[in-house]
């Protein structure tokens, strides 16, 4: 990941932030993602985000988990260790499905928060700038990517005229990187407020 | 932009189910001449005509058993989510409301068939224990008569029946009162909870515990299951779901429900694909229990169903159907978010499942009364007859539901939480 230069315009209410994405994407701005204290219902569509493959990725996973326990036991039950269970045929498969559906719910469970960790960026340890302290508290906020093309004046006023309550640049990495919160000072380099 | 809250029946639904009643009809003719179901039973006939009233009276009670219990599952939709507070079905709430009054109708014509085929008929081969000279021989069913009587069977029909029926009744007559109050009254939204909390309570003591044991297990009467009861209500219950889902596109698709959008439909059709599993999940657990355990007066349900190897087993192919139909079709066919948007899959998926829990009472049914036939118990001509039979509830159902949708306005405007079915967004 790289250090990206940011404009970001940060609000305070729904009303006001659902409007500015639109806008922004209508003006051809380029919204690097937008930090909201609780999950906002509507808000991944105004921003044009596509659909989540997380459930076919889950479902490759339950598929795993069904062919291994179903391999796997049938395997040992008719070539490895044979047994007589209470005189039940070497291949119970009424008995093997409650495993089955055991392994194929766990596979797809672990797997789906794995690679969902994984596309948000979490982990323990590992950090991510969310660009404002009080996103995680009582502001929406919306940094909107600087590129060679974009004047920032006019990304500014655009931001203050949408209705920002708080609008600065910001220098930031836009990956996650290992480090601690008391110690790494990164995030809050190069910040400067424009305009209250 | 003015909604369209009056229903007109259509023409085209008005003759559907004049001919499907019209179908009804005539099987139930056709069975009283050619099935004799007021003669002596055994006696005069052998083989399978001396079957010949069983077939009639076991047709009527499949059908008339899984239908009512259907359309008062649609009830038993509403009473939950009133009870759970839940806003979200609101904006097609009087499309189960009206499905539910079909209880008016099916209820009475269920219990006038149990009742005459428990006092009047003189077939026994579907309850063994209303035999009473049989009963006395017997000692499992002489323990178990003091549940298992013609008095006692009467009595907690009547009542379970007639209980449905008030608590129904009584929550539309507020339902609709509600449409006329005035804008702020609430009153009606905290009585609703309490109806729809005394209807589940009846809900549970009777489908989900004592009914199904009376009316479908003691066929099989030495033999029990503690699941059997949820297991008929999952089975009910999947199909009441989709019949709701049925007629809200049917709506749709003439212009009506407004307000109704692929956000409903798409709840709806998580509603039908996680109960499925649901069913196959209590199918799986009274099968796996007791394969497992191989007792023989516990297998034997499942011999009488797949059939001693030596004798073919006459109902393998229905028994596996059933759980083609009810499990694998609606899992792979609603996994998809797409696919529980799609008007089209959802209503295909509606139909199969509708029939395949019409096929999975037919397989709880048939078996018992007719295992002494051998190969010849699950004839085709037996299994179009009850189709038929079917078809005249089918077209009871729509015609009444259509009159009940035309008595009130499709949307209950004036509950509180309208608004959030409208903005109702998964």
């Amino acid at each position: 990941m790289s250090v990206k230069k940011f404009v970001v315009g940060c609000f305070d209410d729904e009303k006001t932030l659902f409007p500015a994405v639109k806008n922004s994407r209508k003006a051809g701005y380029k919204i690097h993602d937008v930090y909201t204290p609780f999950p906002v219902h509507g808000l991944d569509h105004a921003m044009g985000l596509r659909e989540t493959s997380l459930h076919t990725a889950g479902f490759i996973y339950a598929l795993t988990g069904t062919t291994t326990a179903l391999s796997f036991m049938s395997w040992v039950f008719t070539k490895d260790w044979p047994m007589n269970i209470g005189g039940k045929p070497h291949l119970p498969l009424p008995a093997f499905i409650p495993i089955i559906f055991e392994l194929t719910v766990l596979c797809s469970a672990v797997g789906m928060v794995l690679t969902f960790c994984y596309l948000s960026q979490l982990a323990p340890f590992v950090k991510k700038d969310h660009f404002h302290l009080r996103a995680t508290d009582d502001l929406f906020v919306m940094p909107i990517e600087v590129t060679e093309k974009t004047n920032l004046e006019e990304v500014k006023s655009f931001l203050q005229s949408a209705g920002a309550v708080e609008v600065f640049e910001k220098e930031a990495e836009t990956g996650w990187w290992v480090g601690r919160y008391d110690s790494d000072k990164k995030m809050f380099e190069k910040e400067e407020i424009v305009t209250a | 932009m003015a909604l369209k809250e009056q229903f007109e029946i259509p023409g085209g639904l008005k003759k559907w189910s004049y001919a499907l009643m019209g179908i009804g009809v005539l099987t139930l003719l056709l069975g009283i001449v050619f099935l004799h179901p007021f003669s002596g039973g055994h006696g005069e006939a052998h083989g399978a005509e001396a079957y010949g009233g069983t077939k009639f009276w076991m047709a009527l009670m499949h059908n008339s058993i899984f239908w009512l219990l259907v359309v008062t599952s649609s009830f038993f939709f509403i009473a939950a989510t009133t009870l759970a507070q839940g806003g979200w079905p609101l904006a097609f709430r009087r499309v189960p409301e009206a499905i539910s009054g079909n209880m008016n109708i099916l209820g009475p014509v269920a219990l006038a068939i149990l009742f005459a085929y428990v006092w009047i008929s003189k077939d026994h081969n579907i309850y063994h224990w209303k035999d009473t000279a049989h009963v006395q021989e017997d000692h499992i069913l002489k323990h178990k008569s003091g549940f298992l009587n013609p008095v006692f069977y009467t009595v907690l029909s009547l009542a379970a029946v007639g209980l449905w029926l008030w608590f129904r009744n009584w929550f539309r007559k507020l339902s609709l009162a509600e449409d006329l109050a005035g804008k702020g009254d609430h009153s009606f939204y905290w009585k609703s909870l309490g109806i729809s909390a005394a209807f589940l309570v009846t809900y549970g003591l009777t489908v989900l515990s004592t009914l199904p044991w009376m009316w479908l297990m003691s066929i099989d009467a030495h033999w029990y299951s503690t699941m059997y009861s949820w297991y008929t209500f999952a089975s009910s219950w999947v199909a009441g779901i989709s019949l709701i889902l049925l007629f809200v596109i049917y709506l749709k698709n003439q212009g009506y429900l407004e307000l109704v959008s692929e956000e409903h439909i798409h709840d709806l059709g998580k509603f039908m694909f996680a109960f499925s599993i649901f069913w196959t999940y209590l199918w799986f657990s009274q099968f796996m229990l007791i394969w497992y355990s191989n007792q023989p007066e516990e297998t034997k349900y499942f011999v009488d169903r797949l059939g001693p190897a030596w004798e073919g087993g006459p109902f393998k192919v229905t028994f596996f159907l059933n759980l083609i139909i009810n499990f694998l079709a609606p899992l792979l066919i609603l996994m998809r978010k797409g696919s529980k948007r799609n008007y089209g899959v959802v209503v295909f998926t509606a139909i199969l499942i509708i029939f395949g829990h019409w096929l999975d009472f037919y397989q709880m049914i048939t078996p018992g009364p007719l295992k002494e036939l051998g190969s010849e118990a699950n004839t085709f001509t037996y299994f179009i007859y009850s189709m038929g039979i079917g078809a005249g509830f089918v077209g009871l159902i729509l015609f009444f539901t259509a009159k009940y949708l035309t008595k009130a306005s499709l949307l209950a405007k004036n509950h509180p939480l309208v608004k959030e079915s409208v903005i109702h967004h998964t």
